[in-house]
């Protein structure tokens, strides 16, 4: 207790004596960056699964091809979330002039319970507040068009008589199924039963909608996942449209990159400030053992010390890291989404337990060091230097960080990248330093005086030197990687969405349509549009094992075996597909049997190169060999397939095909030309889907820009903290040579030579670290082309050179406007 | 060498704590000169002035007839490198430099031509021939003096400052230093000052000064 009461008493005094400002100062914007990253990171996680959710028009919907029993709309009841009901069935329209077949949605109030419904007036496109009014209906451009009516006309819809209220221009769910959907129509539920189309029997979809916190989402999801019978499924968030969930998670992966950088940054700043110190200490622990303390008092009275100091620090940290969350929720609240939700206090307990781990496992081992120091080196320092420090004392430190690592990531793959990416640069910066060292050192005879000076230095302070190049490297790196690498994975995710790629889709077109679609097409400059041929078809084995839903886990794979979907054939591969296993039949073998699968899907259903599928179609069934695994890039918005067969398995069932193509906007006219042209033919519009995506991938983007600013506050502090701790010596020796003459001249330049080649070296080791991870990055974690980019060796010896010489310079400038004597005095 | 009104002012604590006093001291070329006094004097600070390394309150120095508080920070350093020798308590060798490399670095600073060769002579001239390419941590203390003081004479300075140059040693190896300092003296025709708490050693230097209250006060 005595110990608690004396290092309490210590640390104030250092605290005034300013011993402990920069590694307390280290430490606090550490912490601060963590929490702030992590409050941040957690509140635009929220919004943006927000976001996502409207694309659901909930947080949660529990389909089913039946009405669902009434304890599952009790249970959400009482739990405190307001279910909202809606159905959607097909159904036949039929107005003065025409009849067309539409989907119909019956919405109850409430609906959406995310997003916005919007409607056309002739004010223009406006928020739809509410649903339509009983007895009034809205529809689509294109159900408008096809029955030739227009708002205040009347419609039949089974036995009842509707007036259309408005033109529903966006709906936020209309993205659900998108190649079954006819034109919509939207009524009021309260109007079903006058229409009397509900009868046993009917092909009618039942959605009971769900919103509330996460954890509300999670638990009701938990409860009636097990309650679940035939024909019920839970779409969540994350089982939406699969381009929203790649880029969600894609999102995430770039702010935990940036999260885990300013981390692995802040650890190096703390290995710095807890050197300096400890060679800082090392006189009064002599002292101290000197006049008769243990070694366990002397480690106990800097580990309390420590202790105190690192739990301060944290809080203090933690409410920067708060305060300067709102600062940016402030400035970039209105950009992300209209309200930000609130931030949990996750990360509150993480950038305490971020500032206590990381200042623990990484100044433990320099403590323990401290007191080993013999007594005796009060008197002869040349003889009582501590042994070398060990540098197995930091594994605590880096299993704490690769904790800390893991649990940011929320993932093994990133964090063990990043991690290996950390040791890659820490072990080749130590090796190439040393190796440079060893290949400068008889320069030293060859050059001036300052050359010869900052080359001496360098070589002298081997393992400083070394230790500034890691330091240098590892910020170097991570700004790299923030900035150009970043900017080069953001680019290369952003054009997997290319401007013009296809928002228009055609189905139901006949064979005997496809040769003049084509040439309407192509009358009208769309000459580039491809047509696929689709036969609906449902997997009964693979190698003659019958498949059953029961087999798998996941709800995705178990409805792709209940279900038919669309096969299609093919002689030549799509530009945009890749063979990962396997050879594409190509024209020679178009007559043989053969099956090519999407590497997703036959992971998921368990389908190996080789195996032997069995498909009905129309009733017959036949198998064929997986000739080819392939690899699609499902985030193009081209058309695609999961199952591919040579043409002669497939050419004899009956088959519609498909196309897409780009619509400049304002192109509008084509559309009813090929409508009259062609009636039967149904239009997909995804533009506004599409935007939704990009404007998505849009504010990913600033978002990750921003939370690049704290890992860059934490890069300065590594870089500060690397040029403090070889500061005073510098300063000593610069007052020595100012003794013996040195002009300012001689001075600036033989520091700037040391600076120059540390900077040099650190921008080898960053380039060369940047290059692999981002190579890594790319490939492994974000599965984006990589493409090497020359100016990221520009920019890494730029910056090291520039950043290393300005802030050493900036650090050391004192001393030339100083009296030598008050700068020994000052530090000695 | 002269210091005239030599007065030195440090704040202390609310007040200022007054170190020199309108001292006033003259030493003719080729002089030894023992400066004495207790602990906390302000030995140090004076030695410091004289060799330009600090600013005074108030008051000259001059050297050679060059005003040394009239320069700049960098006047001053060229100045020392030509006329100026000094020797720490502490030695302050640049640990990152070898003996031989820590005695050239004067001469190459004022650009000498012949910096190796000119401190090859000194360094054997003080008994380390053997031990050129040694790092200073790899030399004992006696040897980190002879090369602090093989460094400042490697310039052939006029005026060599000594604060404690034996402070640090112990007395037989003391001893020895001072020999040599008094030899380089005598052969280069060098002016000696002196700090020094050793009688001994004091009574060899041709004048005797004793630093009290901020006062010099010539002493027997
Ligand atoms: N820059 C300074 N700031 C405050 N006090 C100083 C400064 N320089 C010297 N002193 C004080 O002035 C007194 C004289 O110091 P010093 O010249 O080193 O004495 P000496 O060398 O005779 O022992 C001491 O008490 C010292 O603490
Ligand atoms: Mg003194």
């Amino acid at each position: 207790m005595n110990l608690l009461r004396l290092s309490w008493r210590m640390l104030l005094r250092e605290w005034r004596a300013g011993e402990l400002h920069a590694l307390t100062f280290a430490l606090l914007i550490a912490v601060g960056g963590v929490t702030a990253v992590g409050f941040f990171t957690d509140r635009v996680n929220q919004a943006l699964t927000t976001e996502a959710s409207q694309l659901l028009a909930a947080d949660l919907v529990l389909a089913a091809d039946h009405e669902v029993s009434g304890v599952f709309l009790s249970e959400a009841r009482r739990r405190g979330m307001t279910p909202v009901r809606i159905l959607t069935f097909p159904s036949m329209v039929l107005s003065a002039t025409g009849s067309q077949l539409a989907e119909i949605k019956a919405v109850a109030p409430g609906y959406p319970l995310r997003g916005e419904l919007r409607i056309q007036s002739p004010q223009g496109e406006r928020n739809a507040e509410g649903i339509p009014e009983p007895g009034t209906v809205w529809l689509d451009q294109r159900l408008l068009a096809q029955l030739q009516i227009a708002p205040g006309d009347s419609l039949e819809l089974g036995a009842a008589r509707f007036r259309v209220g408005a033109v529903l221009s966006f709906e936020p769910d209309r993205g659900g199924d998108m190649f079954s959907i006819a034109p919509r129509l939207m009524m009021n539920a309260q109007d079903l039963p006058a229409t009397a189309l509900i009868q046993p029997g009917s092909r009618v979809s039942y959605r009971t909608l769900l919103a509330g916190t996460p954890r509300e989402i999670a638990a009701f999801r938990a409860w009636a996942a097990p309650r679940l019978s035939r024909g019920e499924k839970l779409e969540g968030v994350s089982d939406g449209r699969p381009e929203i969930r790649s880029a969600l998670e894609r999102g995430g992966k770039f702010l935990n990159l940036a999260a885990l950088t300013s981390l692995i940054l802040a650890a190096v700043a703390i290995v710095l400030s807890a050197r300096r110190f400890l060679e800082r200490h090392l006189d009064g622990c002599a002292v101290m053992r000197c006049t008769g303390a243990s070694q366990s008092q002397v480690f106990r009275l800097y580990l309390y010390q420590f202790l105190c100091l690192g739990v301060l620090a944290s809080l203090a940290g933690c409410l920067l890291g708060y305060g300067a969350q709102w600062v940016l929720a402030r400035q970039l609240g209105g950009l992300i989404a209209a309200s930000l939700p609130a931030p949990s206090w996750l990360p509150l307990a993480y950038g305490l337990l971020t500032g206590l781990a990381t200042l623990l496992g990484f100044a433990l081992p320099f403590l323990q060091r401290l007191k080993r120091v013999p007594p005796l080196w009060v008197l002869r320092r040349e003889l009582g230097r501590p042994q070398r420090l060990n540098l197995a004392g930091f594994a605590a430190g880096v299993a704490a960080l690769l904790a800390m690592l893991l649990w940011q990531a929320g993932e093994i793959r990133l964090g063990l990248y990043v991690l290996a990416g950390l040791a890659a640069v820490v072990v080749g910066a130590l090796l190439l330093t040393h190796a440079l060292i060893w290949l400068l050192a008889p320069l030293r005879r060859g050059v001036g005086v300052t050359w010869r000076y900052g080359l001496a230095s360098l070589v002298r302070r081997r393992h400083a030197s070394a230790s500034q190049v890691v330091a240098l490297g590892l910020g170097l790196t991570a700004l790299l990687l923030l900035t150009l690498v970043r900017g080069d994975l953001l680019h290369s995710w952003q054009s997997t969405l290319p401007l013009h790629a296809p928002n228009r889709f055609v189905i139901n077109i006949q064979p005997d349509q496809v040769q003049p679609l084509q040439s309407f097409l192509a009358s009208r400059g769309m000459a580039s549009a491809a047509l696929f041929p689709m036969v609906r078809g449902r997997l009964l084995a693979i190698n003659g094992r019958a498949v059953s839903a029961a087999d798998y886990e996941e709800d995705r794979t178990r409805r792709l075996v209940e279900r038919e979907f669309n096969l299609s054939w093919a002689e030549q591969l799509q530009g945009d597909n890749q063979i990962v296993a396997g050879r594409w039949w190509g024209k020679n073998h178009a007559a043989t049997a053969q099956w090519s699968v999407e590497e997703g899907i036959a992971r998921n259903l368990g389908i190996r190169l080789g195996d032997k599928l069995t498909y009905q179609v129309a009733g017959q069934s036949f198998s064929a060999t997986v000739t080819s695994l392939r690899k699609v890039d499902w985030d193009s918005f081209h058309v695609n397939f999961f199952v591919i067969a040579t043409p002669a398995l497939l050419q004899g069932y009956p088959a519609s095909y498909i196309t897409a193509f780009y619509l400049p906007a304002g192109d509008e006219a084509l559309l009813d030309g090929m409508v009259k042209a062609f009636p039967n033919l149904t239009v997909i519009d995804v533009a506004a889907l599409m935007n939704q995506v990009r404007a998505m991938m849009e504010r990913i983007v600033s978002t990750v820009e921003f939370v690049f600013l704290f890992t860059l506050a934490a890069g300065l502090m590594a870089l500060y903290a690397a040029i403090a701790a070889t500061r005073e010596e510098r300063m000593v020796e610069a007052a020595v040579m100012r003794t013996l003459g040195a002009s300012g001249r001689q001075l600036l330049l033989s520091q700037l030579a040391e600076f120059i080649l540390i900077g040099l070296l650190a921008g080898i080791v960053s380039a060369l670290a940047a290059t692999g991870l981002g190579y890594a990055l790319a490939t492994r974690v974000f599965h984006l082309p990589y493409q090497l980019n020359p100016w990221l060796w520009v920019a890494a010896l730029a910056a090291g050179v520039l950043g290393v010489t300005l802030a050493g310079w900036l650090g050391t400038r004192g001393v030339l406007h100083q009296p030598p004597l008050q700068t020994l005095g000052q530090l000695g | 060498m002269q210091a005239s009104r030599l007065s030195r002012q440090v704040p202390a604590g609310d007040g200022v704590l007054t170190i020199l006093h309108g001292l006033e001291l003259e030493i003719a070329s080729g002089d030894s000169v023992a400066i004495l006094g207790a602990s906390g004097s302000g030995k140090s600070t004076l030695l410091g002035l004289l060799a330009g390394l600090d600013l005074p309150t108030s008051g000259e120095v001059h050297i050679n007839g060059v005003n040394l508080f009239a320069l700049d920070e960098d006047g001053r350093a060229a100045l020392r490198g030509r006329l100026i020798g000094f020797v720490f308590q502490s030695f302050q060798l640049l640990p990152a430099l070898t003996a031989l490399e820590n005695v050239m670095l004067p001469l190459e600073l004022a650009g000498a031509a012949s910096a190796r060769e000119m401190a090859l002579t000194v360094l054997h001239r003080v008994g380390l021939g053997e031990r050129l390419h040694h790092y200073p941590k790899h030399l004992s203390g006696g040897e980190q003096q002879r090369v602090a003081i093989a460094r400042a004479f490697a310039t052939q300075p006029k005026l060599l400052l000594a604060d404690e140059p034996t402070g640090n040693l112990d007395s037989a190896t003391g001893a020895r230093i001072i020999d040599l300092l008094f030899e380089l003296n005598r052969e280069q025709g060098t002016t000696l000052v002196l700090v020094t708490h050793d009688a001994e050693l004091a009574a060899r230097c041709g004048r005797r000064l004793r630093l009290v209250d901020g006062h010099l006060v010539e002493s027997s």
